[in-house]
């Protein structure tokens, strides 16, 4: 069987799995749409977590991104672990004792203000539609490079799997379909890691073949040999990066606070029967998560020597096929700038912006680029997606291996995608319409509510997918900084300090909001040549701009819960609830289920 | 019973206090702010610093996390405060 029939195959299976667990676990009631009726094990709670978070950048992406950025890459493997002990040790326990159904919920009771509802709810849906389009994007680009399928009709053919079990299934749906997707994704993750590990240092475990030495006699450790094999073409070293500390520093705090603001992770925990079920499944999701973040280094360090021992000083004519192959699809590009038929490469862009190919062929057989080259010594321009995608080409490893990719990526775009679309959906279903526009909402009326919802949510996500307004890439940072900025503060007083009124926490909110917004879009759009870091405040680049933007939240709501009104008799009387795990559970009542 | 919860409250806190301050310590002490003086050290084939980076970090978290259910279970139990099994 060739390569495709058996993607094909890998695909089709795991997408008659998820729809199959879709049937089966269709929900009947709100409580099951919303947080599966809060039945799920603590296990199973922590591999659909672990899912959920795990997307298109993580799988395809984030390995890519170490391998060029090396040391810098730890923003992203602390930055989006590290929220994981923060949603743990101060929010996952005390929401999921408040018992309700959604992020805005918590916020609108605990500051007894649909304002603030109102305010958490447009945060919640800014941070999701930015995060969902980049997954239905991602579905798109894995259809259109395994599958040989135009990247539009590979959003469709992912909306209407996430349709299947979304709108059918909602939370209870999700739950049990992000279970196996989490089992194709990691098994995909690791068999390719482990066949690499084994080829580059003989040890089968990646996490310790990245500190062994290198199998081909030098004695070199593999981090020194990158180490002296990047100086040698001109990089800075490896394990040094170029960031400053303070951004780093800043990335780093940002990604983890917004891990843990982040709504469609946060109401996993109200889904677990007990709050000591919520602090136990916190470490179940983070150690899968863990499994994935701790070979993605080793991934990265591997892909990026493997890439170099290819690349570096081959005659184009006689270079491994894979190179030819990524060509082909516009991931990879060679400009001859010396005409020596050699490839050369050295730091620096090879050409202006991205590559755009000529219809005819190079001296050697290569596709002509129109680019402006660049001055340096540099001919190679290479999509940093390629690392973990074309991987298994570039170790040689079996086809059913690059089929298996291919299922992995799609099991971490489709299963971030579906807990995203389940948050807006239940946000306006029942955070806009049952609590403060329609509040006389049967059950099953909210119901359907929140699958039309969904519904909707799927087909803007699907068109974004499609028509990815230019941005979608650039702004990541948008959402993350935003959780970080306005819904993880709210939150961590609301638990914390007793005396936050509505007037603090709701000011604290939209100056955190506006002000991370704001500086974002300034160096993005506004001014995208000063995005430097001499006009960065205090040298914080907009990635890591949610921590100052928290910060301030934090003040402004200090200063103004000031001035407020204090905080009602019986608001404290909850907070003082939620803080102890016995006592007046709602949902463990026998006679309210 | 209104101590009692009060107790049990600083009691969290204090696990929480501790357990984060370990959590700062490897992520930004070791793996940001004194990963040039821990580069130096050799650890297993990586630099120290490095590797506290980009993997013993990680390896904490998941052990933090695992450590406060541990605790707070037993200190849910001294208060008489943890969940009845159904």
């Amino acid at each position: 069987m060739d390569v495709l029939t058996l993607t094909y195959l890998f695909v089709g299976g795991s997408f008659a799995l998820y729809i199959g667990i879709a049937v089966w676990s269709r929900a009947s009631s709100t409580e099951e749409f919303y947080i599966a009726g809060g039945h799920v094990h603590p296990i199973a709670n922590g591999m659909a977590t672990a899912a959920d978070w795990m997307s298109a950048a993580s799988f395809i992406s984030m390995a890519g991104i170490i391998a060029f950025m090396g040391y810098d890459g730890t923003v992203y493997l602390m930055g989006w672990t590290g929220g994981y002990v923060l949603l743990a040790l101060l929010l996952a326990p005390y929401l999921r004792k408040f018992g309700e159904f959604t992020v805005p919920d918590f916020i609108g009771s605990r500051y007894y203000s649909n304002t603030a509802r109102v305010v958490a709810v447009i945060s919640l849906i800014l941070i999701s539609f930015t995060y969902v389009a980049g997954q239905m994007r991602g579905v798109g680009i894995v259809f259109s490079n395994f599958l040989d399928v135009p990247i539009d009709v590979g959003v469709v053919i992912g909306m209407a799997v996430v349709f299947m079990y979304a709108v059918l299934g909602g939370m209870k749906g999700i739950t049990y379909t992000q279970v196996a997707q989490y089992c194709v994704m990691i098994f995909a993750y690791l068999v390719p890691a482990i066949f690499i590990s084994m080829l580059i240092t003989g040890i089968p475990i990646p996490q310790l073949g990245l500190g062994a030495e290198v199998a081909d006699g030098s004695g070199l450790t593999v981090l020194d040999k990158l180490d002296s094999t990047l100086v040698e073409l001109g990089f800075g070293p490896y394990t040094d990066g170029n960031k400053a500390t303070i951004d780093v520093f800043a990335i780093t705090l940002a990604l983890m606070i917004g891990t843990a603001g982040l709504p469609h992770v946060i109401v996993r925990f109200f889904t677990v029967p007990k709050v000591s079920d919520a602090r136990k499944s916190a470490g179940y999701a983070l150690l899968f998560i863990a499994v994935l973040y701790t070979t993605a280094p080793a991934v990265g360090a591997f892909a990026r020597l493997n890439f170099i021992d290819t690349v570096q000083g081959s005659q184009y004519s006689t270079v491994d096929s894979w190179f030819k192959n990524w060509e082909r699809v516009g991931l990879i590009g060679w400009l001859d700038k010396n005409n020596d038929g050699v490839i050369q490469y050295a730091p620096g862009a090879a050409f202006e912006g991205a590559p755009r190919y000529g219809s005819e062929i190079g001296a050697s057989g290569e596709r002509a680029i129109l680019n402006t080259p660049t001055a340096n010594d540099n001919e190679v321009y290479v999509d940093r997606d390629i690392m973990v995608l074309a991987n298994p080409e570039i170790a040689g490893l079996p086809d059913w291996v690059i089929a298996l990719v291919a299922a992995g990526g799609l099991a971490a775009a489709l299963s971030t995608a579906a807990g995203l679309l389940l948050v807006i959906s239940t946000s306006i279903s029942h955070d806009l319409l049952k609590k403060t526009m329609a509040k006389g909402l049967s059950d099953r009326q909210e119901l359907r509510y929140a699958r039309i919802s969904a519904a909707v949510a799927i087909a803007i996500a699907g068109y974004l997918g499609i028509n990815p307004p230019g941005f979608v890439t650039q702004v990541v940072a948008f959402a993350f900084g935003l959780a970080a900025a306005s819904l993880f503060p709210a939150i961590l007083m609301g638990i914390f300090y007793k005396g936050m009124n509505k007037e603090g926490a709701i000011t604290g909110m939209v100056v955190g909001l506006v002000f991370t917004f704001a500086y974002i879009f300034y160096f993005k759009f506004i001014a995208p040549a000063d995005n430097n870091a001499e006009h960065w405040w205090f040298g914080i680049s907009p990635e890591g701009i949610g921590a100052l933007g928290a910060l301030f939240n934090f003040t402004v709501a200090f200063v103004v819960s000031r001035f407020g009104k204090p905080v009602p008799g019986e608001v404290q009387k909850m907070v003082d609830n939620i803080r102890i795990p016995r006592a007046a559970n709602p949902r463990s009542a026998p006679d309210t289920s | 019973m209104e101590n009692n919860n009060d107790d049990y409250w600083r009691a969290n806190l204090r696990v929480a206090a501790i357990l984060l301050i370990i959590w700062f310590t490897v992520s930004f002490g070791f793996g940001i702010l004194l990963v040039e003086p821990l580069n130096k050290i050799s650890f297993f084939g990586f630099k120290l610093g490095f590797w506290w980076a980009q993997q013993g970090a990680i390896f904490v978290f998941v052990i933090l996390i695992f450590v406060y259910a541990g605790i707070m279970k037993r200190i849910d139990k001294k208060f008489g405060v943890d969940e009845e099994e159904d």
